[in-house]
């Protein structure tokens, strides 16, 4: 039975029964319990931001707080998974990456190519991301596009609630190593979510809203940035079809491109940096593969080639709006 | 106590040593020709060290090795001739002809890969530690890594997390003294290597890597506490390689004469061949038989290896992923 719970409720329940179901199933990183070997209580914060809390004393012995070591402990996780263990490891910021990198994309990423097809790592790294929290530049980063750059890497990017919870079950039961980013503006958002367990399968795209005008294909909270223009764009009679690639790798082509061929417009929204992003991925995947249905040039949206801001002022300029999303559709209508 | 070593384990360890030996000469001598492709990190010299070690170790125990695995993986108990045919590139190696000689892995025979990340093992072995330990069972696992790698944040963060999770690890230095070119007598900033578990919480040992019984001990001793519970441990193996760190290297940063006195006066199966005929364990006419039956052995695996196919056009895109 569905009921309305926030995005990060549903993280929480997609673990909780995951490692109910399967005892393979253990959660490490830094503070996952918290409170370790402190003089308060046990699993005092449940993660930074309390995404793992309650779970400590739930399944004993398997959420592992882990000292800020982020290159020891993502290669404990590979490790494990090599052993058949399903360790999903929390990096807490994405922006961490830059201290743990080699065991995601020099060790778990190569070893089923590289050792011939004999080894399995079925790890799961989750870490937030995104801007909009007055972080600034050490802790906002996107950098989805750098993990979907590399092969033998799977790359989740959920946008809501229903979604986080049926793709965190997929990326937990799948066999090859996931890199699961949840967008910190997201956790409170509320949604429809049943309670029992469910799997959203990995390079379906969602088709979020119909439309015969314009194509938006928007990335993780970039889809609600597209929601609020479509509805806007409605009003001054705009059709928009949103596209949710949900994984972008495996990457939905056909979706993508089929909807193209019935716009002729297209739009990507993509809150990280423009150069070699998942933006220009997809224009170029476009412009190659539908040129002929193009009516108009195809648009990137996204945030600039600077770090994150941190003032507000600054920061708000930064992430893609909806107002840049509207104007960018009503001009690519308007076009010849 | 470790387990004391009859007539069939010495044997297992001369023949080892020995298969290491002759696998390393072999593609030093072959390298020269061209015909073998990319880089090979030679181990010949440091035999005791991998196997002192392994003779420790069961199928179910983990080791993680490093770019110069080749006898890591022969220890450990990965089929020298699929070693082989991998080196050559061929569809019949180990890794299918994908890995190469610095990414040898079998996994069946709990070796987690040699590895061309200096460093990269030690996280690894951690995880496979820690799932034994979750499963409540008796393995333990071994990071073998170098004078170079010991150097790496890797392997200080792995030290420091074997140690507050308790876990069944056994830090495994083999410190040949020179990390490429750069001598550990500059690059390693104490006198020791395992003067560093100390500061770790774990107890550090430092033993001669010519000898195979002294390996044998020191490791042995270290992976039995480990296997009771006892936690993590630092061996120090201080050795020396026969060849530079690739082939190729002119070894010009080291001494004249270097090698060829470790090679006429500490070479580990020289000493380990004289301890046992002297005492008697063994004649020399059973080194004598493995010596022929290795040769005869490697010299097989590279007629095979030359004449197997290599992988074709199907093969790029596949293992990629498990699903995709």
């Amino acid at each position: 039975m569905a009921r309305k719970i926030t995005y990060q409720q549903a993280i929480n329940e997609a673990l909780d029964q995951e490692m109910s179901r399967d005892q393979n199933v253990i959660v490490m990183g830094e503070d996952v319990a918290g409170g370790e070997g402190s003089p308060g209580e046990q699993d005092a914060w449940g993660g930074v931001l309390g995404v793992t809390r309650g779970l400590y004393h739930k399944h004993p012995g398997r959420v592992i707080d882990t000292p800020i070591s982020e290159s020891g402990y993502v290669g404990a996780a590979v490790g494990a998974a090599c052993c058949g263990m399903r360790p999903v490891a929390e990096l807490m910021f994405v922006d961490f990456l830059g201290v743990c990198f080699d065991q995601i994309f020099n060790q778990a990423a190569k070893f089923r190519y590289m050792f011939g097809g004999k080894a399995e790592t079925p790890v799961v790294i989750r870490a937030m991301y995104g801007a909009g929290f007055r972080a600034a530049a050490q802790h906002s980063q996107c950098l989805y596009n750098i993990f979907t750059h590399i092969p033998g890497l799977k790359v989740v990017v959920p946008s809501n609630p229903y979604d986080a919870k049926g793709l965190l079950i997929q990326s937990i039961r799948d066999n090859d190593p996931v890199i699961f980013l949840e967008h910190k503006a997201l956790y409170t958002m509320e949604g429809e979510v049943p309670e029992e367990l469910y799997t959203v399968p990995f390079g379906e795209a969602a088709v979020v809203r119909e439309g015969n005008d314009v194509t938006i294909v928007a990335i993780g909270r970039m889809v609600q940035k597209a929601q609020e223009a479509a509805a806007e764009l409605q009003k001054a009679g705009v059709q928009c079809e949103i596209i949710d690639p949900r994984t972008t790798s495996p990457l939905d082509t056909d979706t993508i491109l089929e909807s193209v061929e019935k716009t002729g417009r297209l739009i990507v929204v993509d809150e990280s940096h423009p150069r070699c992003s998942m933006a220009s991925d997809i224009a170029g995947l476009v412009a190659e593969n539908a040129f002929a249905s193009l009516k108009a040039p195809i648009r990137q949206i996204t945030g600039p080639h600077s770090p994150v801001p941190f003032s507000d002022s600054l920061e708000e300029l930064y992430i893609p709006s909806a107002a840049k999303i509207v104007a960018a559709a009503k001009s690519l209508k308007e076009y010849r | 106590m470790t387990k004391k070593l009859e007539r069939e384990d010495l044997l297992k360890a001369y023949r080892t040593m020995r298969t290491i030996r002759e696998f390393e000469e072999r593609l030093h001598t072959d390298f020269a020709t061209g015909e073998i492709p990319g880089f090979v990190h030679l181990y010949a010299g440091e035999e005791a060290s991998a196997t002192g070690v392994c003779m420790n170790l069961t199928a179910e125990d983990h080791i993680a090795s490093t770019h110069r695995g080749h006898g890591h993986c022969i220890a450990k108990g990965v089929d020298p001739v699929g070693m082989m045919a991998e080196i050559w590139g061929r569809t019949t190696g180990t890794c299918k002809g994908k890995g190469g000689s610095m990414h040898i892995a079998d996994l069946s025979v709990g070796m987690l890969g040699a590895n061309g990340i200096v460093g990269g093992g030690g996280p690894l072995v951690c995880g496979t530690a820690l799932a034994a330990k979750l499963r409540g069972q008796p393995f333990v696992s071994v990071c073998f890594f170098g004078d170079g790698a010991s150097n790496q944040g890797t392997i200080f963060e792995a030290m420091n997390l074997a140690s507050v999770w308790n876990l069944p690890v056994i830090f495994l230095a083999e410190n040949n003294g020179y990390a490429e070119a750069t001598s550990s007598k500059f690059s390693v900033a104490c006198e020791n290597i395992a003067d560093r578990a100390s500061a770790f919480g774990m107890p550090g040992v430092t033993v001669d890597g010519f000898d195979f019984f002294a390996v044998y001990e020191a490791a042995g001793e270290a992976i039995e506490r480990a296997r009771n519970g006892g936690g993590p441990s630092l061996v120090e193996v201080k050795l020396s390689r026969y060849y530079g760190h690739f082939e190729g290297d002119q070894q010009t940063y080291r001494a004249p004469g270097e090698v060829q006195a470790l090679r006429d006066n500490k070479d580990c199966l020289m000493q380990f061949a004289r301890r046992v005929t002297q005492s008697g364990a063994l004649t020399q006419a059973d080194l004598d038989t493995i010596d022929a039956e290795v040769k005869a052995l490697i010299d097989g695996s590279v007629v095979k290896a030359k004449s197997d196919p290599k992988p074709s056009e199907a093969d790029l895109l596949t293992d990629v992923y498990v699903s995709y």
